[in-house]
Formats: structure tokens, C-alpha cells, sequence
């Protein structure tokens, strides 16, 4: 009785999987040819700015996946998605500032800010870190530990709701504040910048660039398909009952901190993840980017994109994205007022997102 | 813990008394169910009926009395979920089921089984599971929904999906309090229906206000009022009690 719990939705249609499959292989092959082998006064010539814009927004369409997770199949509204892609950020930042050796601009082997702050030695919690393999861990385990201890202690309360919200934003908040300070050791305000290689590749370079884009292309593509083999197991499904009907779930037997707590801790460290193959593509992280704004702002993402669909938030991230960096060059003061009126139109006549509404009809 | 009682009764309840502020919602109730019993619980309203689901499910503890499920199981010294554990099924008025999912997922998740994490991550139904999703539907005659979302069913076949779930879960005794509140007349007939084949084999105990369902399915009702039984047999000696009808008529 194999195929009994399959059922026609638009996660396990073949059709859907031809489309990202047919998506990952022209990002992948289009966006090199056309950066890397036309020529740059073609017409059809791809610039470094673009290759970069887009690497950058399928990093934030991980963080999307990651939020859908949390949000649109356990129904765990986090307003502070974006400590956690900060964080993974600020490890691989960490390997990028040793990297640069000493070719910054006081030529000497600490960071240019510790120099600045006139500290003779790195502190302990550096050491180690010109180590790539070392960073990698650091990219897992700074949001994957944050998460998991926070988790603990808010599923086991059965903090709810806009409760459990409104104490992730404020989290974000007080992180924002403590990477502010120049004593943390995280160059205070300016955050890392000024990169010059990774791996031994220089970072600036188009290659270099276009090898990034790929990588974080292939990420998103391992961060869908591991988020659906999820969603479409049981442990999927035991997800959406709590974002339904918990109590019930509760009676069923299941204890609900366990599975929040895994989703939850999973999702912080996707989105690390992503942080870590956004900052060598930007060239910086800063403390703003944890800022409470940015975490709402994934949210809207995966709203206009449309819930508990996956490909949707993916999308979200795309159209959003795309139209803030289009409108922030051309209409600069425009843009906080067309986010909000994305998201009312979103919340108040599509609560499905744009997946929904390329989804209506569909249903047999 | 769980010990098979081919001959003692399933359920055990002496002495009972539950007071909250010196209101007495239980005194001194005794109760026998025996096991594969399809037992009737009516009674008017502050009867105490709900309180006695709360004390067999270890949701209310008894002041005094002995609260026993088979010969071993004190239940007044257990935990809801123990109980629940034990085979103690209880369904509410109002149906709760996972309006998202299909009615097969509904009843996949009340399986008894490993309900941990990382054993759910790489849960696979196995053949006997399976086999018992597929006789269940049968059983509560859902088959030709089995894969529309429950958010789709009627009032009723969400009931009958609800108890389902309740026995995916194994039980040895269902509780199970007004199901047929707003049900159709059909529907009520084929409740009655259920429940007539579910005993023999569960021992299921009906708490309910609809006198003519309970009289189309009742071997045994007994009435309770003010917190003790009042009465108790079949449904037409019960009916012709004098006692039971000054409770009924007499207000």
C-alpha cells in the first residue's frame, strides 16, 4: 500500500521538480556563459554588479526556505531570522579578515580594527580561525548552539505566538547591540570588510565570483530539496499538526518541544549557512544586519511568496529582492512604502502568496 | 503494567467523591465495566458524568475511593498520559483533527508507535501499520475519503474520523462524551452502528443526552445524578424507575 499518503500537492508533482531542476541548470550555466565568455561591450554581457546581486539574492532565498520551515509548516512566527544568518556571516567573516594576512592597511597579522584598538594579541574566541575547515564548523555551530539553547528554553515554557515573536526580535536586538561595541572583538560598527581572498583565490576576481554564485545556487537547490524531503515524511506532517492543532497533537502522544526544537535549531543553521556564502559575495557584514527590520523583511518574503509552499518563499525572495534593488536606485524614498503595501495586499487578498495564485485552478 | 484481565472487570470504580468547595460532584460512586461492555451514562446536567471522565483519565484526583483499570492499574496514583498510555481513550464533545491533512495522515499520526523525534524523521510505515490504517478505515467507513483533507468532512465523518484516531491508538477502554451532538439522523444511526461493532472487542462507556440513541444502542445505561447512581439496567426498566423519572420530569 505503497502511495497511500501521496496526494496532489504541488511539492511532489513532477512537473514542479522539472521547473527547479530546469531553473538550478540556466542559472548555473547561463549566468557563467554570460559573465565569463561574452565579451563586455555585447549587449548580452552580464556584469560583475548583476552576478553578484543575484548570488546575493539566492542567499537570501535560503534564508527564506529556512523561515518557511519554522513559520510556514510549524507556524513559529521568528522576527529574528536574521541574527542567525548573521552570525554564520560574522564566521566566514572571520576567515576572510585572517586571510587577508598582512596586506591590510597597518600590515600587520591582527585584523586592521584590532590594530586600531591597539590590541597585541587576537582574543581567544579568533584562534584557530584562518582555518577554512574551522570557520565552516563555526558557520554550523554559532546559530545551530544560539538556536538550540534559546529553543530549549522557550518551547519548554510553551512560549506562543506573538510572545515567542516579540522575544526573537528582541534577541536579534540586544545581539545587534552587543556586535556594536568595539570590545566584542567584532570591529565594532564597521563590521569585517575590505576581503582580499578566500581559499587562496582572490575575491574580487569574476571567476571568483561566478564560482561563489554557483556554490550558492547549489546550496539552494540542497536547502529545497532537503526542506521538502522533510515537509513530505512524517516528521513533515507532525510539523503542520502543531502548527494546527497542538493540543490535539499533544493527546496523539508526541511531546512538541522535541520537534520544535529540531526544526528550529535546523532552520538557524540553514540560514548560517546562507550567511556564510553572502558575506564573500557583498565583501562585508556589519552589525546591521541584524537589525530587527532585516528580520521582518524575510518574513514579508516568504509571505508575498506564500506559505507552507517552499517554492513560493523562493520566489518571494526573488520578486522582492529584485524590486528593492530596481527601486532603491530609481526611486529610493519609494521603497519602505511599496514593501508595505506588498505585504498588506499579500496578507489581506492573497494569503496564499504568489505560489497560490499560480497554484489556483491547479487543484483537482 | 498491563495486565490482561480475562475475568475481572476492565474498569473499577468504589467509593468515589470528588469535592470542589465543598461542592460534591462525585459522592461516593461505584461503577463496574466489564470488559468488551457497551455501557450508557445519561443523566441531567451537573449529574456529575464529565467529572467521572476527568477522574478515570486522572484529569480530576478523588478525594476517596478506588479508581482501578484491570486488576493493577490504580489510577489515582497515574499520570494523564500513563493512563492514556495504559489504553484509556477519551474523546471530547467537540471533534479535533488535523484539518490539513488527509484522513489517512490523521490516522498515521495516532498510530501507536515511537512518537520521538528522530524516530519520526525516519518513520516508514511498516506492513502491519499499514494493514491497520487500511482496517480502520473500513471500520469507521471513511474509505472513499481517505485522501480528502478532514477540513472537507462533515461534522459527523470528522467524529468518525476522530475516534479512528482514538483507536489507531489501541485502546482497551473508549470514553467518549456526547458524540453524537450535531449529528444528522443518519449520521447517528451509523454512530450507533459503530459502536455496536466496536464492542467485544474495546469496552467503550457513552456519556450522552439523545435518549433515543441511547436507547438503540444500550445493553446496559445507568443514571447518575447528583454524583452517585441512581439507577442502572436495561434501558426500559431504567426508563420506568420512578426515581429516574421524578429527576427528569420532576423539574
Amino acid at each position: 500500500m505503497t502511495g497511500v499518503l501521496a496526494m496532489a500537492r504541488p511539492l511532489e508533482s513532477r512537473r514542479v521538480l522539472a521547473a527547479v531542476a530546469a531553473s538550478y541548470a540556466a542559472l548555473v550555466i547561463l549566468v557563467p556563459l554570460f559573465n565569463l565568455a561574452v565579451p563586455a561591450q555585447s549587449a548580452f554581457h552580464l556584469s560583475d554588479y548583476t552576478v553578484a546581486l543575484l548570488g546575493k539574492i539566492l542567499c537570501y532565498a535560503i534564508v527564506a526556505l529556512a523561515m518557511d520551515l519554522i513559520w510556514g509548516y510549524t507556524g513559529i512566527l521568528s522576527l529574528g531570522h536574521g541574527l542567525f544568518f548573521a552570525l554564520g556571516g560574522y564566521a566566514m567573516g572571520m576567515y576572510l579578515m585572517r586571510s587577508i594576512g598582512t596586506e591590510g592597511v597597518y600590515g600587520s597579522t591582527l585584523p586592521d580594527f584590532m590594530v586600531f584598538l591597539d590590541w597585541k594579541e587576537l582574543p581567544w574566541y579568533w584562534l584557530g580561525s584562518q582555518r577554512f575547515l574551522q570557520a565552516c564548523l563555526y558557520v554550523v555551530l554559532a546559530p545551530g548552539l544560539l538556536a538550540l539553547v534559546f529553543g530549549f528554553f522557550a518551547f519548554r515554557s510553551r512560549i506562543r505566538g506573538v510572545y515567542f515573536s516579540i522575544i526573537t526580535q528582541a534577541l536579534t536586538f540586544a545581539f545587534m547591540l552587543l556586535f556594536f561595541r568595539n570590545q566584542t572583538g567584532f570591529g565594532g560598527n564597521n563590521g569585517f570588510t575590505d576581503f582580499k581572498r578566500i581559499l587562496g583565490f582572490p575575491i574580487a576576481s569574476p571567476r571568483t565570483k561566478v564560482a561563489l554564485f554557483v556554490l550558492s545556487a547549489t546550496a539552494l537547490l540542497g536547502a529545497l530539496l532537503l526542506c521538502r524531503s522533510l515537509v513530505l515524511s512524517k516528521f513533515g506532517r507532525v510539523l503542520t499538526a502543531i502548527r494546527d492543532e497542538e493540543s490535539r497533537l499533544r493527546f496523539c502522544g508526541y511531546d512538541p518541544v522535541g520537534y520544535k526544537l529540531f526544526v528550529w535549531t535546523a532552520s538557524a543553521v540553514i540560514c548560517g549557512i546562507a550567511g556564510a556564502l553572502y558575506v564573500p559575495q557583498v565583501g562585508i557584514i556589519n552589525p546591521s544586519e541584524m537589525s530587527p527590520a532585516n528580520s521582518i523583511e524575510i518574513a514579508i518574503w516568504v509571505a508575498v511568496g506564500g506559505r507552507a509552499s517552499l517554492i513560493g518563499p523562493v520566489l518571494g525572495a526573488a520578486l522582492v529582492n529584485g524590486a528593492k534593488s530596481v527601486l532603491t536606485v530609481t526611486f529610493p524614498e519609494l521603497w519602505l512604502y511599496v514593501l508595505g503595501l506588498m505585504f498588506i495586499v499579500v496578507t489581506r487578498y492573497m494569503p496564499r502568496g504568489i505560489f497560490g495564485l499560480l497554484q489556483r485552478g491547479r487543484r483537482p | 503494567m498491563r495486565l490482561d484481565t480475562p475475568h475481572g472487570p476492565v474498569l473499577y470504580l468504589d467509593g468515589v467523591t470528588v469535592s470542589f468547595d465543598g461542592f460534591k460532584a462525585l459522592s461516593s460512586l461505584s461503577l463496574i465495566i466489564e470488559p468488551g461492555e457497551l455501557r450508557c451514562i445519561i443523566g441531567p446536567n451537573g449529574a456529575g458524568k464529565t467529572t467521572m471522565m476527568d477522574v478515570i483519565t486522572g484529569k480530576t484526583r478523588p478525594d476517596t475511593g478506588d479508581v482501578f483499570f484491570g486488576e493493577a492499574n490504580d489510577l489515582t496514583q497515574l499520570s494523564e498520559t500513563a493512563i492514556a498510555e495504559l489504553g484509556i481513550g477519551r474523546k471530547f464533545q467537540k471533534p479535533t483533527v488535523f484539518r490539513n491533512h488527509t484522513v489517512v495522515e490523521n490516522l498515521e499520526l495516532a498510530l501507536n508507535t515511537d512518537k520521538g523525534v528522530f524516530h519520526t524523521l525516519g518513520a516508514k510505515l511498516t506492513p502491519q501499520q499499514a494493514e491497520r490504517i487500511d482496517q480502520t478505515l473500513d471500520v469507521i467507513g471513511l474509505r472513499a475519503h481517505a485522501r480528502r483533507t478532514a477540513d472537507l468532512l462533515s461534522h459527523g465523518q470528522k467524529q468518525w474520523l476522530e475516534i479512528g484516531m482514538l483507536l489507531m491508538q489501541e485502546p482497551r477502554l473508549l470514553l467518549l462524551d456526547e458524540p453524537v451532538a450535531g449529528m444528522t439522523d443518519a449520521e447517528t444511526a451509523r454512530t450507533g452502528e459503530l459502536f455496536q461493532s466496536l464492542a467485544g472487542k474495546h469496552s467503550l462507556v457513552v456519556v450522552e443526552h439523545d435518549m433515543h440513541f441511547v436507547a438503540s444502542i444500550a445493553r446496559t445505561v445507568t443514571v447518575l445524578h447528583e454524583g452517585r447512581v441512581l439507577a442502572e439496567g436495561t434501558m426500559d426498566r431504567v426508563r420506568e424507575d420512578p426515581r429516574v423519572v421524578e429527576v427528569y420530569l420532576g423539574r
